[in-house]
C-alpha cells in the first residue's frame, strides 16, 4: 500500500501504491501505513530527507468518500480523527528534516494537502495532471490543513477562489499560482527531488509560518485583508444564497485561521470540517453528485447479459440547434456522424456549429487545429438518406410534429440494418406513439438531450412500451460513449424531467395569479437554489409554447385534462397581451437591447399584487416541494424507477439545487413524515397538486426513507 | 423629578476630512480640548462642578484611542476630579454621549456633565477600528451584512425615490447651509480652531459646495453600484428584501454626508448645578432613546427612535416645531419625512451633513447644539434631534426651550 525504502545517500522514499485500486486514496488503511512510514523516516537518524511520491500514474486523488461519511457520524470521534490527521501532517512539517512532494500526477484534496505539508512541491510537467482542493464541490472543505496552508503560502485572495470554486489546475498553472514550487520533466522528477533534499532542503525545512515574525499579508486585520473578506462575504452570499454551509465555513476557516498561529488555525479548520460532515447538505451532495452520478456513468441500470455495443457511425436527422449539438457530442467522441437535413445549406449550417465550438476550443488552447480538422472530417453534412447506410444508431431531432417524425423514421429505417437503433430526441411526444411509425418498435427508443447539448451532461433515455432490453442497453452504451450521463425512464407525458421541471414554472405562474409579488416569486426561486426564477424561465421556454402545449394536451386528453393555475396567466399573456416570451423581447420581463431584463412594469395591472404577501420561506417551500411531490408521483407511476436517477436527473437536467441532493433526496432531508404532513397542509391551502401520493404516505406510516441514513 | 438642562453647546467648524483639509494638521486631542476649553472659558465654569465628560468617537484607535475623553479632560486642564469616558454608538455617538450625560444628571448621580464627541476622519480613517460584522464570515453571512451605501440605495428603491428626489434634497441642503452661514446662524456655537500661536486655523465649515445644482449632481456616478453588483451586496440585500427586484443605485458623494474633521461639546446639568455655576438653562431635555431596527436596511431607525421618544415625552409628531435628522444619505431623511409626515420646511432647516459634513463621533452633539441655537433664533419651542446608526439603530432626543 505504502512502499518505504532508503537509498545509500540517506534519502527515504515513501511511495503511495494502493494495489487494489485504480488510484491512491486516503482512507483508514492507507493513512495508517503512511503514518507508519512517516514516523519511521522522522525517527531514523540516518534519513536525511524524504521523498513522498506515488507508484501510480496519479499522486493521490483525495479522501475515500465511502468511509468518510460513515466514520464521521459521531462528531466527537470525527474531531479526534481530524486532529490526529492534522498532527501527522504537522509532524511532517516540523520533522527537523526536509520532506519533498514529488508530484508525478494528479494530486487532489487530501492528496494535495500531503504536498502542502511537505517543505517543497516539485511537480512533473504532466499536462494531464490536476492539482487542487475540490472538496467544496461536494459540500465539504479541505480538512487536512488546506484552508490554513494554502492561503499562508500563496495569499488569501489567490487561495480563496481555488478552494471555494473547487478549481483544479494543471501543473503549469499551479506553478504560476505558487501551488507548486518547481516543474521538471517527468523523467527528472525523482532526481530533482533528491537533489533538493540533499542541498537546499538541508537548511530549507522550516516553513515560513514556523519562523519568527511571520504574518499573513492579507489577514483580516490588515486593510487589504479587511477588503478581501468584506467583498468575499458579499460575493459568496450572493452566489450561494446562504444555502451552502461549507462555503461559509471555508471563508471562516481562512478568516479565523489567518488571525492566529498555524496550530490554532488547524484546530479551527478541524472543527469546521466536522461541521461539514454533519451537514445534510454534504450528505446530499456526496450521495448525488459523487455516488449517484458515478453509478449512472457506470451504467448501473443497464440490462445485464447484453453485449456492449461499439459505435462507429451514427446518423442525426435535423441539423437545427439540437441535431447540431448531438453531432458535436458524437464527433467529439470520435464517431462518424451523418448530419442530415432537408437542404444542404441547413445541414452545413449544423456542421458549422461544431466548427464554431471547436474554434473556441482552439483559441482556449484546449485542442489543436489538426484535431479540429480531424473531428470536422468525421461529420458528413448531407440531404441524402442513402448516406445513413451502416449507421448503428440514428437519432432524429426534427420539428416536434408527429407526421414529420413519422416520415423521417420511415425514410431512415429504409436504409438501416435491421439491428440498428432508431432514437427520437423528442422532449414532449410519447415514445410509444412515435414508435408506431417504426417497422421495428423494439429498436425504437427516446434519447432526450438537453440544450445546449455541448454543455448539458444529461441524457434522459425513454423506454417505449415495446422497446427491448437490448435496445435500452445499447442506447446506454452510446450515451456512455459520448461521455454523457444517462438516466432511464418509462414513457409518459413529459417523461420525467420535463414533467417535474414544468411544475416549478407552473407553480410560479400560479402564484402570480394568486397575487404574490413577481419580485418575490423570482427572488424566492433563486433563493431556493434554482438557477433562474420561474417567471424568467417561462419567458425563456416561451409563453406561447407553454400555452400551445397545454392546448394540445387538452385536446389529447379531453375530459381527463386537468387545468392548472397557470392557464389564465398564460392565456392573458399570450392571447390578450401579446407578450409571448424572451424571443419576442417581451414576456413577464422586458428585454431592453442595451440593458438588463426588467419585470414588465404593467404586470401588476393585469395580475394585481395582494397587499398581504406571503413569507418568502413559504414561497420557497412551494417552489421546491411541488417538484419533489411530482417526482414521488413519477416514482409511484413507475415513470422513473431508480431514485438515484431521479436525483441525478433533477440536478443535471434542470438545475435542481445540489445542496438538496435532488428531488428525492430533498424529501429525505425534510423527513418523509414531515414532508407528507407539510404537503397535506399545502394541498389544503393551494390545491390538490400538493397531495402526497400513496407511496409517500405508506413510507411515512412505515417510518421509511428513500435512502439509508 | 430632577430635570436636565442644556447650559451651553459649542462645536469646531468642520474641516474637509482629507490631507488637504484645514484640520488635517490638528490632532483629534486638540479638537477635543478646543471645545472643552471653550465650554469652560466662555461660561467661566468651575470645572470641578462637572462630574463626567462623555465623548463619542467612532474610530477610537491610535491617537483617538485609549479613552480620549479622560485624556482630553487632563489636557484641557479641567479639575482632576472630572472623569472622562469615550463611547461608540457609531454615527449617534455624539448624541448618545449627550444622552448619557443627561441620564447621569436625571438620575441624580451627577449635577453637571458634558456630552460631546470628536472625530478626525482625515487622520484616523473610517473603519480603522476593524470590527467583525463586515469581515467575519460567520457574522456577515448569516446576518445579511451590506455596506451602508447599499442600505441607503435600498431605502430609496424600496420606498420609491428617484435620483431626482435624492439630488434635489441635496441641492436644498447646500442652499440652506449657505444661507445659515451667510446669516450667521451658527455663530453662537462655532469655536474657531487655533494654532499654538493663537492664530486661526479654521473658523468656518469648509465642506460646503453652495454652487451645487441638479445639473452638477447629475454628472456624478452612483458610488455603490460596483459594490452592489460586483461584490454581491445587492443580492444580499434582496435576499433580505425579496420584494425588491433590483436595487437602484442613486447615492453619490453629492447626496451623502461629507467626510470631515471636528469636535463638539454640550454642557448639561440640573437646576442646582446651573445655579452653582451661575448659568441660565437654554433648553430642557424632555426625552431621549436609542432603538435597534432591521440591520440590513440599517438606516431606517430614526423614525422608530423618534416615535419612541415622542411616546416617552407624551407628544405627537405635530408637537415638534423643528426636526433635525443627520443627513447621512438623502434617502434616510426622505424616508423619515414619509413615515412621520414631516414637511421639508420643518426638518434640517439650516442644512446638514450633505453640505457641512459628518464627523462621525461628534455629529450628534453638533446637531443638538444647532437645534438649541435655532429654537432661540427662530423663537420656537420644541425640537427633535435624531440620527440613523450603523448596524440598524436609531437615536432621538427631544428638547424644549426653557
Amino acid at each position: 500500500m505504502i512502499d518505504y525504502s532508503i537509498d545509500g545517500d540517506g534519502i527515504a522514499a515513501i511511495v503511495w501504491n494502493m494495489a487494489d485500486r485504480p488510484m491512491n486514496v486516503m482512507n483508514g488503511d492507507s493513512l495508517a501505513a503512511f503514518r507508519e512510514a512517516v514516523y519511521k523516516a522522522i525517527q531514523d537518524k540516518a534519513v536525511k530527507g524524504v521523498i513522498v511520491t506515488s507508484a501510480k500514474n496519479d499522486f493521490v486523488a483525495g479522501a475515500d468518500l465511502v468511509n468518510l461519511l460513515k466514520e464521521s457520524l459521531d462528531a466527537a470521534k470525527a474531531l479526534q480523527n481530524s486532529f490526529a490527521l492534522q498532527k501527522l501532517f504537522r509532524d511532517i512539517e516540523k520533522a527537523g528534516k526536509p520532506f519533498v512532494a514529488a508530484i508525478n500526477g494528479t494530486a487532489l484534496g487530501g492528496g494535495y494537502e500531503i504536498c502542502l505539508a511537505c517543505h517543497r512541491r516539485i511537480a512533473a510537467d504532466n499536462p494531464k495532471a490536476l492539482i487542487g482542493l475540490p472538496e467544496a464541490s461536494i459540500g465539504l472543505l479541505p480538512g487536512a490543513g488546506g484552508t490554513q496552508r494554502l492561503p499562508r503560502m500563496i495569499g488569501v485572495s489567490k487561495a480563496l477562489p481555488m478552494i471555494l470554486e473547487s478549481k483544479k489546475v494543471d501543473p503549469k498553472a499551479a506553478l504560476a499560482l505558487g501551488m507548486v514550487d518547481e516543474l521538471v520533466a517527468p523523467g527528472e522528477l525523482l532526481i530533482r527531488a533528491k537533489a533538493w533534499l540533499l542541498n537546499e532542503g538541508q537548511t530549507g525545512h522550516v516553513k515560513p509560518w514556523d519562523q519568527k515574525g511571520f504574518r499573513v499579508p492579507e489577514a483580516a486585520n490588515t486593510p487589504k485583508g479587511a477588503q478581501v473578506f468584506t467583498a468575499g462575504n458579499g460575493m459568496l452570499r450572493a452566489k450561494t444564497m446562504g444555502n451552502y454551509p461549507n462555503a461559509q465555513y471555508i471563508m471562516s476557516c481562512v478568516y479565523e485561521g489567518m488571525l492566529v498561529d498555524i496550530d490554532t488555525g488547524l484546530k479551527i479548520e478541524s472543527r469546521y470540517f466536522v461541521a461539514c460532515t454533519q451537514s445534510k447538505e454534504a450528505r446530499n451532495m456526496i450521495r448525488s453528485l459523487f455516488f449517484s452520478i458515478g453509478e449512472a456513468n457506470k451504467l448501473a441500470n443497464r440490462p445485464k447479459n447484453v453485449p456492449t455495443q461499439a459505435y462507429t457511425k451514427v446518423g442525426v436527422l435535423g441539423a437545427g440547434m439540437m441535431g447540431a449539438g448531438i453531432a458535436y457530442a458524437a464527433s467529439s467522441a470520435g464517431l462518424n456522424v451523418v448530419l442530415l437535413d432537408s437542404t444542404q445549406e441547413a445541414a452545413e449550417k449544423g456542421k458549422a456549429y461544431t466548427a464554431g465550438l471547436l474554434d473556441k476550443r482552439v483559441k482556449a488552447k484546449k485542442t489543436s487545429e489538426a484535431d479540429k480538422e480531424k473531428q470536422l472530417g468525421l461529420i458528413k453534412a448531407t440531404t441524402s438518406y442513402d448516406d445513413l447506410k451502416g449507421c448503428d444508431l440514428v437519432i432524429e431531432a426534427v420539428f416536434e410534429d408527429r407526421a414529420i417524425k413519422a416520415e423521417v423514421t420511415k425514410k431512415a429505417e429504409a436504409q438501416l440494418e435491421p439491428t440498428a437503433i432508431f432514437a427520437s430526441n423528442t422532449s414532449t411526444l410519447p415514445i410509444t406513439g412515435l414508435a408506431e411509425a417504426s417497422s421495428r418498435p423494439a429498436n425504437f427508443i427516446g434519447l432526450h438531450f438537453f440544450s445546449p447539448v455541448d454543455k448539458m451532461p444529461l441524457v434522459e433515455i425513454i423506454r417505449g412500451k415495446q422497446t427491448s432490453d437490448e435496445t435500452l442497453a445499447r442506447a446506454m452504451d452510446f450515451v456512455k460513449k459520448i461521455r454523457k450521463t444517462p438516466i432511464v425512464v418509462n414513457d409518459s407525458r413529459g417523461f420525467y424531467t420535463s414533467r417535474v421541471f414544468a411544475t416549478y414554472v407552473t407553480e410560479g405562474l400560479t402564484m402570480l395569479a394568486e397575487g404574490v409579488a413577481p419580485a418575490v416569486i423570482e427572488n424566492a426561486g433563486k433563493m431556493a437554489g434554482m438557477p433562474v426564477g420561474p417567471l424568467a424561465l417561462a419567458d425563456e421556454v416561451s409563453l406561447e409554447l407553454m400555452h400551445r402545449v397545454r392546448s394540445q394536451t387538452r385536446k389529447d386528453l379531453g375530459d381527463a385534462y386537468k387545468s392548472d393555475g397557470s392557464e389564465p396567466v398564460l392565456q392573458a399573456m399570450v392571447e390578450k397581451l401579446g407578450r409571448i416570451g424572451k424571443k419576442a423581447g417581451k414576456g413577464f420581463y422586458d428585454y431592453p437591447a442595451d440593458g438588463r431584463k426588467k419585470l414588465w412594469a404593467d404586470l401588476g395591472k393585469h395580475f394585481p399584487v395582494k397587499a398581504e404577501q406571503p413569507d418568502v420561506q413559504d414561497v420557497i417551500k412551494r417552489l421546491v416541494y411541488i417538484q419533489s411531490v411530482e417526482t414521488a408521483r413519477c416514482l409511484e407511476e413507475k415513470v422513473i424507477i431508480d431514485v438515484r436517477d431521479a436525483d441525478v436527473g433533477s440536478i443535471m437536467g434542470w438545475g435542481f439545487p445540489p445542496f438538496r441532493g435532488g428531488t428525492v433526496s430533498n424529501i429525505d432531508s425534510v423527513g418523509v413524515k414531515p414532508f407528507v404532513a407539510e404537503c397535506d397542509q399545502l394541498a389544503q391551502k393551494f390545491g390538490a397538486r400538493f397531495t402526497p401520493p400513496r407511496l409517500l404516505r405508506d413510507m411515512a406510516d412505515q417510518g421509511k426513507s428513500f435512502y439509508a441514513a | 423629578m430632577t430635570e436636565a438642562f442644556v447650559y451651553d453647546a459649542v462645536r469646531t467648524p468642520r474641516g474637509k476630512g482629507r490631507s488637504s483639509g484645514a484640520l488635517h494638521e490638528v490632532t483629534p486631542m486638540r479638537l477635543a480640548t478646543t471645545v472643552l476649553e471653550a465650554v469652560r472659558d466662555r461660561n467661566e465654569l468651575d470645572t470641578s462642578l462637572v462630574d463626567d465628560v462623555v465623548l463619542g468617537c467612532v474610530a477610537p484607535v491610535g491617537e483617538q484611542g485609549a479613552d480620549i475623553a479622560r485624556v482630553a479632560v487632563i489636557q484641557a486642564n479641567y479639575a482632576e476630579t472630572v472623569a472622562g469616558v469615550q463611547i461608540n454608538r457609531f454615527c449617534a455617538s455624539g448624541l448618545e454621549a449627550c444622552n448619557m450625560a443627561a441620564a447621569k444628571v436625571l438620575s441624580g448621580q451627577a449635577e453637571m456633565a458634558i456630552g460631546g464627541g470628536v472625530e478626525s476622519m482625515s487622520r484616523i480613517p473610517m473603519g480603522s477600528d476593524g470590527g467583525a460584522w463586515a469581515t467575519d464570515p460567520a457574522v456577515a453571512m448569516p446576518t445579511y451584512f451590506v455596506p451602508q451605501g447599499i442600505s441607503a440605495d435600498l431605502i430609496a428603491t424600496k420606498y420609491g425615490m428617484s435620483r431626482a428626489d435624492v439630488d434635489s434634497y441635496a441641492v436644498e441642503s447646500q442652499k440652506r447651509a449657505k444661507r445659515s452661514w451667510d446669516e450667521g446662524r451658527f455663530k453662537k456655537s462655532i469655536i474657531p480652531v487655533k494654532d499654538i500661536n493663537g492664530l486661526t486655523v479654521l473658523d468656518r465649515d469648509e465642506h460646503l459646495r453652495p454652487e451645487t445644482t441638479m445639473q452638477s449632481l447629475a454628472a456624478l456616478e452612483p458610488s455603490f453600484g460596483v459594490m452592489g453588483e460586483q461584490f454581491g451586496f445587492d443580492s444580499v440585500a434582496m435576499q433580505r428584501y425579496p420584494d425588491v427586484e433590483r436595487i437602484e443605485h442613486m447615492h453619490h458623494a453629492g447626496n451623502s454626508s461629507g467626510i470631515v474633521d471636528g469636535a463638539a461639546a454640550v454642557l448639561i446639568g440640573n437646576a442646582e448645578g446651573g445655579r452653582k455655576a451661575g448659568l441660565k438653562p437654554r433648553a430642557r431635555i424632555r426625552a431621549f432613546t436609542s432603538v435597534g431596527s432591521e440591520p440590513t436596511i440599517m438606516l431606517t431607525g430614526p423614525s422608530f427612535a423618534a416615535e419612541k421618544a415622542l411616546k416617552l415625552a407624551g407628544m405627537k409628531p405635530s408637537d415638534i416645531d423643528l426636526y433635525e435628522l443627520n443627513e447621512a444619505f438623502a434617502s434616510v431623511v426622505l424616508r423619515f419625512m414619509q413615515v412621520l409626515n414631516v414637511p421639508h420646511d420643518k426638518i434640517n432647516v439650516n442644512g446638514g451633513a450633505i453640505a457641512m459634513g459628518h464627523p462621525l463621533g461628534a455629529t450628534g452633539a453638533m446637531i443638538l447644539g444647532t437645534m438649541v441655537d435655532e429654537l432661540e433664533r427662530s423663537d420656537k419651542n420644541t425640537a427633535l434631534v435624531t440620527l440613523c446608526v450603523g448596524a440598524g439603530m436609531g437615536i432621538a432626543t427631544i428638547i424644549e426651550r426653557v
